[in-house]
């Protein structure tokens, strides 16, 4: 009988199949919705894009697997999550910097803001966004040293050969009147030939990557739909509908919009905490904008809105079960 | 389609139905079968043989007094060699009837076709005929035709979703016995006088579809009787789920189909009614689909209730990779055996044998917060939430979130980018709950 029969199979519960579509698939996706804005980021300021990209790419991916390695944890790199957050800080930083600084900059967004909190999953802000945010204040001056991007040199935008100023930059001193005086055009806006981060000057490329993601479904478009609806809201009314315009495509709107608000991880999971959380960083985007002393104010509303996160989920779970229950009792 | 063309969430899984194409082969009978004495839904039976017993096809051979059960007949003819125990894949030790096959194949004399006059007359023949729910549930039959609101029913929902991967016994059923599907449906809808029927059958079995609209045609029933092509997507073939997409109804945990005017049963169940009123042959056999990557001759084959699944690969050209693992059911819902000398009981319409890689689910890594598991259940429910709950043990959270609600389909794990086992944690919650509010 012994040998008749098989008795040592696997027992576990169902089910006993699982989608193709695992964490590394859905990293990929991403970095696949960031081809576009690549491209035009190196056409704009060159080759030193790849470089300093592939810099902050090596040096996450070698803190994670370092981390792991140290603090024996199971390895991560293979999901390609401190891909993508090497790439998002890559997108959020001039070409310019330099790589001393992605390095501490890498260090920061994998050590301290995601593994200290327990690795993928667990890191209560999204860590590209706060790193950016902390590089940003600690490393001031090459963090907003802007190069002249290569379609800026024919709208004149050029204040000296090797450095130019943002639009949003233009703004804080001045008027939108400074802005269109200064050779910016909406145009410009739309397609890249503005200086900037390396990844954030075409809202193009990112629509085409983001509009990629909402059909892949590997995002909501509640976020990035409130967020810039946000923005154009109070666009239009502090500026009309030039201002209106000019916000949503200036800056890192777009990048954070498409790319850093939808993380999973920092972002409420239910439709309604979405529209929050959308609402929120559109919110606080506009009043650093026009209020406070930075020019640009997404990265701060993002983590804002990372930080409020956990409460608007509570919030959201106790809306959805308190109240449709009592209805469905009334129904019987 | 649910009204207004709602639907329920659901998810896209691979198919799988390779052998859709396989017209059903007849299992040779093998030396031995094992009849447990546990089928279905309730109290077992006992055994009304002996040892040193002969017995005969479609003999009776194990029963009980208890309300909720269903007789069990002998499917082949040969000596009883022993009644024994087996450990059950849900812990139990279940009797078994062990027969030596003689290979005769003898009917048993009293089998003829029952005398129905009224729906008591029904009910007992449905209950005399061993049957329970062969979707899965084996939940006795002649208990679901007779709900204590039957005033209340007007509709008949035949369940031929076959929503699983991989298994294709209902599609090749539809093909293969159309008539007594809709005999059996029109004799649950006359004797219980039932207005309306529906056949629900996902969009991706075509032949099917046609098939059965061109039988009731054929028949005279087009008025009584509907085909609803419902979406290939899963789980459609759940109960709450195609009562829903059927008529709009929801169903919440703990009601029963005919608290919304509806009996519901799997397509296999009704058809073995009207192959059962013609013939009075009881339930002995099964078609099942037998695949998976360790079975050399994936098909659909008929196999004698009581054969031991190494018997029923055998029969399929025997194993071509060592199994590592073997599920009675589809992959979504079926339970995974730890032997392959476990016997077929009534409700299998599936043995799937997996190789190495095919038994393998990647190692859990950690929750990205995606909110797929949200976004693929039926019923809304949080399983991350759940699983934070239940971890610490929270017992008013687990009853705000509803777990009870879960029907343990595993849409959750299955799209889980994580691959957390978000199914296992509801149902191991569902447990804990009951526990702790039964104090």
């Amino acid at each position: 009988m012994d040998n008749k029969y098989h008795e040592k199979l696997i027992v576990s519960s169902s089910p006993h199949m699982v989608t193709k579509t695992d964490t590394s698939k859905i990293m990929g996706t991403v970095l696949i919705a960031l081809l576009p804005a690549f491209a035009v980021g190196i056409y704009q300021f060159g080759f030193r894009v790849v470089t300093l990209t592939a810099v902050f790419v090596a040096s996450c991916v070698l803190f994670e697997y370092l981390y792991n390695k140290i603090a024996k944890k199971p390895q991560t790199v293979g999901d390609l999550s401190a891909v993508l957050t090497g790439v998002l800080l890559a997108f959020n930083c001039p070409s310019s910097l330099p790589y001393e600084i992605a390095i501490v900059g890498s260090f920061a967004a994998i050590v301290v803001i995601k593994q200290l909190f327990g690795g993928i999953g667990q890191n209560l802000v999204n860590p590209a966004v706060t790193a950016r945010v902390f590089m940003f204040i600690a490393f001031a001056t090459p963090m907003t040293s802007w190069p002249t991007p290569r379609g800026g040199h024919a709208t004149g935008a050029v204040v000296d050969a090797t450095t130019s100023a943002t639009p949003l930059g233009v703004l804080s001193h001045g008027s939108f009147a400074d802005v269109y005086n200064d050779g910016f055009t909406k145009m410009d806006l739309f397609l890249g030939n503005v200086g900037g981060c390396i990844g954030e000057v075409s809202a193009l490329a990112i629509l085409i990557g983001g509009l990629f993601l909402i059909w892949k479904k590997v995002i909501s478009p509640i976020i990035p739909v409130t967020f810039i609806a946000t923005v154009f809201v109070l666009g239009l009314i502090w500026g009309g509908f030039d201002g209106a315009l000019f916000h949503i495509l200036a800056g890192g709107l777009m990048l954070g919009a498409f790319f850093c608000a939808t993380d999973y991880v920092t972002s409420p999971t239910l439709p309604l905490g979405k529209v929050i959380f959308g609402i929120g960083c559109g919110l606080f985007t506009m009043l650093i904008r026009i209020f406070a002393s930075y020019p640009e104010g997404v990265s701060f509303a993002i983590l804002l809105m990372n930080i409020l996160t956990p409460y608007i989920d509570k919030i959201c779970e106790k809306r959805m079960y308190k109240l449709p229950k009592k209805a469905k009792e009334g129904e019987k | 389609m649910g009204q207004q063309g709602k639907h329920l969430n659901s998810i896209k899984v691979s198919h799988e139905k390779h052998t859709a194409g396989c017209a059903t082969e007849i299992m040779a009978i093998p030396e031995t079968v094992c009849i447990s004495m546990s089928q279905h839904i309730g109290a077992p039976c006992k055994p009304l043989v002996k040892k040193g017993d002969q017995v005969k096809v479609g003999q009776l051979i194990g029963d009980t007094d208890a309300f909720v059960s269903a007789p069990i007949h002998s499917s082949v003819s040969g000596t009883v060699k022993e009644i024994s125990t087996i450990r059950s894949v849900t812990g139990g030790d279940d009797q078994v009837v062990i027969i030596e096959t003689d290979g005769n194949q003898d009917v048993y004399e009293e089998i003829k076709p029952p005398v129905i006059n009224d729906m008591k007359d029904f009910i007992a023949a449905v209950r005399a005929s061993g049957l329970v729910g062969l979707g899965g549930a084996s939940f006795p039959t002649h208990i679901k035709l007779n709900p204590k609101n039957l005033e209340e029913v007007d509709t008949l929902i035949v369940n031929a979703a076959e929503c699983e991967p991989f298994i294709t016994s209902d599609h090749r059923l539809m093909l293969e016995n159309t008539e007594y599907i809709i005999k059996g449906a029109v004799a649950i809808m006359k004797y219980l006088g039932l207005k309306k029927g529906h056949i629900g059958v996902e969009e991706n079995k075509p032949d099917a579809i046609e098939k059965l609209r061109k039988v009731i045609a054929d028949m005279g029933h087009s008025g009584d009787i509907e085909v609803n092509v419902l979406r290939a997507r899963y789980p459609q073939g759940a109960e709450r789920v195609m009562i829903y997409e059927i008529t709009g109804k929801t169903l919440r945990a703990g009601m029963l189909p005919a608290d919304v005017g509806v009996i519901l049963s799997n397509v296999t169940t009704i058809a073995f009614i009207g192959q059962y009123l013609e013939t009075g042959r009881p339930l002995t056999t099964k078609r099942v689909t037998v695949d998976g990557n360790a079975v050399a001759e994936p098909k659909n084959i008929i196999v004698p209730i009581g054969a031991r699944i190494a018997d029923v690969i055998a029969a399929c050209g025997g194993y071509k990779a060592e199994p590592k693992k073997i599920l009675m059911g589809g992959p979504m819902m079926g339970r995974a055996v730890y032997s392959d000398a476990f016997p077929i009981i009534k409700n299998n319409n599936a043995i799937l044998a997996f190789d190495g890689p095919q038994a393998l689910i990647p190692e859990e890594t950690g929750c990205i917060k995606c909110g797929r598991c949200h976004g693929a259940c039926p019923f809304e429910l949080l399983p991350v939430s759940i699983a934070e709950a239940y971890e610490n043990k929270d017992v008013e959270r687990l009853q705000a979130l509803e777990v009870m609600q879960c029907m343990e389909c595993g849409s959750c794990s299955y799209i889980c980018p994580a691959r957390r086992p978000l199914a296992f944690i509801n149902k191991m919650s569902k447990g804990f709950l009951k526990e702790a509010t039964s104090k």
